[in-house]
């Protein structure tokens, strides 16, 4: 069976357009990110949220009203939802104050929030879950997420450059950060709060865009060797249509899996699976065409240095070519 | 033919193995089999917040502990100035690390210099105007007692964790200042309590009692605290809830340190008190003290206020009871802290974490039907796609998982919610590697060679990709080990795992099937794929 019969599409024509598009998600994330800001998880604004479970079903108006009226300075930038599946009757509050951190008093809003409850006779519940998070914790979770996100996209450039070429570093650790930069602008358009399961969604999207990345540039690579004559845009619109199959397999059962856990996987996994979701696409469309396209501005559009420079190599392969001529993919793009 | 015969037995001792350290003690833990203790105690542990229970970080103020050594060299200079007759205006701490002697005669200032090095190795000493001094804590001093004032408070807190008795507790140390102290409690309910037993302070001190006041200004003199002596707020002695004021000396008799065992007991009054038995040493000094001291009053001080300041009626030597108004509950906790010994310093909490149980189970529930879903699309899938290689990219990835679950197991791992997401990932990547492989092994079909060489060519080929592949993914990994906290390293070292185990099932085991498919067909004409 095969998606995919004798694919010859000419991807690099398209490379602009999508350059294009990257940069309108791009700019127009970055406007968000700039006027209305990334929302922050508990974990990096610090805050209080606790989660309770009531006897009764109670709504989500019930709550915000009880916090208006008794928790001191009303509900202002409280956030009520319920959590889970509505017949567990289980809500969650945040409200952005910690107490002192100082001394024992921390939780000591979480108390209020409870008293405020209590007041609004919403009948009794039982807290389930508490996250209480003082505002220096988040500067350092932040700072460390940033080294780990620039030393691993080092550590691969490097790594990339001792593997295959210099420019084909720099074509997946920009098309890297180029996701990192969709999913971050996604995330602002749909309002998920950064926490740490959506960092490790992101970071695993990136290593997942590298995967993808690095396929198709082990596959020019192996084609730089048996077509010289070509140019390498010719060379990597080859490649990019010979691990189409493999592209569309991967990032389609990828993104099956991404989905389950969307759809199953329960409130605390929604974040990571949405950035998943949004990781995954862009991570596949950004190996082809930024990737690839990084790799062809750096190079030129001339022959590729390997034919330049070993035309004495060329006779000898000469034979083989008739054989590799005859690929369909190649034909269409002589047409 | 033999060599085939190897590899397959390597890759049965393989699956034995992983799937005995792995799966089955969580089998055999479900369904209650019995099983020797050597395979169960390796059994996968699950993270807090599957399991629910009680996640604190605390930070060390390790000011305290600079402050407590200040004080006390101070205290040793003002006695051997005293004891040597040197006169002094002033001697006083202006900071933690700072303490400063106002008013030497230019006449003693030879003498003072000698007293001086002799009682200060710890610290620089810089002259100033009018035979000023003043004395800095040497800056690796001051590293030294931050991280032993660290180190202590974790092993304290070990102490007083363990004596909660709490199953499988964590306690270790974080941050980048290294001053923080995360604790994780599976099972506690008790938040409160747990809190409050760790973060006291637990710092008990005796001192003679030399007048007591209802205002702190009666107990000045000259409108100072009269030298070497402190004034310390506490109980009235009536019982009631008035506070008074106790100039008490400022060198404790005893303090916690001589401290060899607290328990709940009853005052004559039968009220609640802990009962409290002093070390020999301990013993030997505060005998000495009460001895001294008969008629006069000894505060008892718990964390910088006085318990009780009972009237030393005889000489006491090693058993010693403190009361006041407590409930049998405080009781119990403040002999639980004084048996586990003091805190170097006071603590905050940064970061406080609690997850029901019932929101555990529902996170697991929903965890593992995700991974269960994504797996049954992902099986469908590829047995529709490439038909009987698909059965053999399936068992590679039943037998990835067997072996990234017995690993898990082996290094003690403990299973997170994103350890779950690490799960579905190497599922993923898996999946990715077999498809690799197997486009490739089309393509060459495709090219018209034989069944047996397409294999061999689609591996070989693809064999660098996933080197290529895997070793970029384990650079990401190592600097998310390296740099995340509590979840992410849990999801850092599922992946690592995983990728590791995957790069031995997709290249040898998937290979190996192959082969042990063809093995008895001669002539290979179709490979369904």
């Amino acid at each position: 069976m095969h998606i995919f019969k004798n694919a010859n599409y000419d991807f690099l024509r398209w490379r602009w357009h999508a350059i294009a598009a990257s940069w309108v998600i791009i700019l127009v994330g970055v406007v968000t990110i700039a006027t209305k800001g990334i929302p922050k998880g508990v974990e990096f604004a610090g805050g209080t949220v606790v989660i309770e479970q009531f006897d009764q079903p109670v709504s989500v108006q019930q709550v915000r009203q009880a916090l208006d009226r008794n928790y001191p300075g009303g509900g202002q930038n409280t956030v009520v939802q319920s959590y889970g599946d509505a017949s567990a009757r289980q809500m969650m509050i945040r409200v952005p104050q910690v107490g002192v951190e100082l001394g024992g008093a921390l939780s000591n809003e979480a108390q209020q929030v409870e008293d405020a409850l209590r007041k609004a006779n919403l009948g009794n519940f039982k807290r389930q879950g508490a996250e209480i998070v003082g505002a220096t914790v988040g500067r350092e979770l932040t700072s460390r997420g940033i080294w780990a996100v620039v030393l691993s996209l080092v550590g691969i450039l490097l790594y990339l450059a001792f593997r295959f070429q210099f420019s084909f570093g720099v074509g997946a650790v920009v098309a890297t950060i180029h996701d990192l930069l969709i999913t971050l602008a996604f995330l602002a358009f749909f309002r998920y709060d950064m926490s740490l399961n959506v960092i490790a969604a992101i970071l695993t999207m990136t290593g997942f865009s590298t995967n993808d990345t690095i396929v198709i540039f082990d596959r020019i690579r192996e084609n730089l060797r048996g077509m010289r004559r070509d140019s390498m845009n010719q060379i990597i619109n080859v490649s990019v249509n010979q691990t189409l199959g493999r592209t569309v397999i991967t990032s389609g059962t990828a993104l099956l899996t991404a989905l389950a856990l969307f759809f199953f996987g329960g409130e605390v996994l929604h974040g990571f699976a949405f950035t998943m979701v949004v990781g995954i696409i862009t991570g596949t469309y950004s190996s082809v065409f930024i990737a690839a396209a990084i790799v062809s501005f750096w190079r030129g559009t001339g022959p590729t240095r390997a034919a330049a420079h070993a035309p004495a190599a060329a006779p000898a392969t000469a034979p083989q070519q008739p054989t590799r001529r005859s690929k369909p993919q190649r034909k269409a793009r002589a047409s | 033919m033999s060599n085939l015969r190897w590899k397959v037995i390597t890759i049965v001792t393989v699956f034995v193995i992983f799937f005995a350290v792995g799966v089955y003690p969580l089998v055999a833990q479900r369904y209650g089999i019995h099983s020797p203790s050597w395979l169960m105690d390796k059994a996968l542990k699950l993270g807090l917040d599957l399991k629910g229970g009680v996640h604190l970080v605390l930070r060390v103020q390790t000011e305290d502990a600079l402050r407590l050594v200040t004080d006390q060299e101070m205290e040793r200079l003002r006695e051997a100035l005293k004891s040597k007759s040197v006169p002094f205006t002033r001697i006083e701490a202006t900071d933690a690390v700072h303490f400063k002697v106002e008013g030497i005669a230019p006449a003693q200032d030879a003498a003072f210099r000698q007293i001086a090095s002799e009682v200060q190795t710890n610290f620089d000493r810089s002259a100033g105007t009018n035979g000023t001094y003043t004395f800095t804590m040497r800056p690796n001093i001051q590293v030294n007692l931050r991280d032993e004032a660290v180190v202590q408070a974790r092993q304290t807190i070990e102490r007083r964790v363990n004596e909660l008795g709490v199953t499988e507790p964590s306690i270790a140390q974080q941050g980048t200042g290294g001053d923080e102290i995360l604790v994780q409690l599976p099972g506690v309910t008790d938040v409160e309590r747990a809190k409050e037993i760790i973060r006291s302070t637990g710092l008990l001190e005796l001192k003679i009692v030399e007048r007591v006041a209802p205002t702190k200004e009666e107990l000045l003199v000259n409108g100072q605290v009269p030298d070497g002596m402190d004034i310390v707020p506490g109980v009235g002695s009536a019982g009631d809830a008035s506070t008074m004021f106790y100039l008490v000396k400022k060198a404790a008799v005893v303090s916690g340190q001589d401290l060899r065992n607290a328990r709940p007991s009853v005052d004559e009054n039968n009220r609640p008190a802990v009962s409290f038995t002093l070390s020999s040493d301990g013993g030997r000094r505060f005998g000495k003290a009460s001895g001294e001291n008969i008629g006069r009053q000894l505060a008892i001080i718990l964390d910088g206020r006085v318990q009780s300041a009972p009237v030393l009626e005889s000489r006491i030597t090693t058993e010693g009871r403190i009361s006041g108004s407590f409930t049998p509950e405080e009781v119990q906790n403040l002999s639980l802290i004084l048996r586990s010994g003091a805190l170097p310093a006071t603590m905050s909490y940064l970061e406080e974490r609690t997850i029901g149980p019932t929101l555990g189970a529902d996170s697991i529930r929903s965890g593992v039907i995700a991974s269960l879903v994504g797996l049954l699309l992902v099986v469908s899938f590829m047995l529709v796609y490439y038909r009987l290689s698909g059965v053999n990219a399936v068992v590679a990835l039943i037998f990835n998982l067997i072996i990234l679950l017995g690993l898990m197991a082996y290094i003690g791992a403990v299973m997170t919610l994103p350890g779950i997401a690490g799960f579905v990932l190497t599922m993923g990547i898996g999946v990715d590697s077999n498809v690799l492989i197997f486009e490739r092994i089309k393509e060459e079909l495709e090219a018209q060679r034989g069944v047996r060489a397409s294999i061999n060519a689609g591996f070989a080929r693809v064999f660098w990709t996933l080197v290529d592949t895997h070793v970029a993914a384990l650079i990401s990994c190592a600097f998310l080990f390296q740099f995340g906290t509590g979840p992410i390293r849990g999801f850092a070292v599922t992946l690592f795992i995983g990728l590791l185990s995957n790069l031995f099932t997709s290249i040898f085991v998937s290979k190996t099937l192959y082969e042990v498919a063809l093995a008895n067909r001669h002539q290979v004409a179709t490979l369904s794929i």
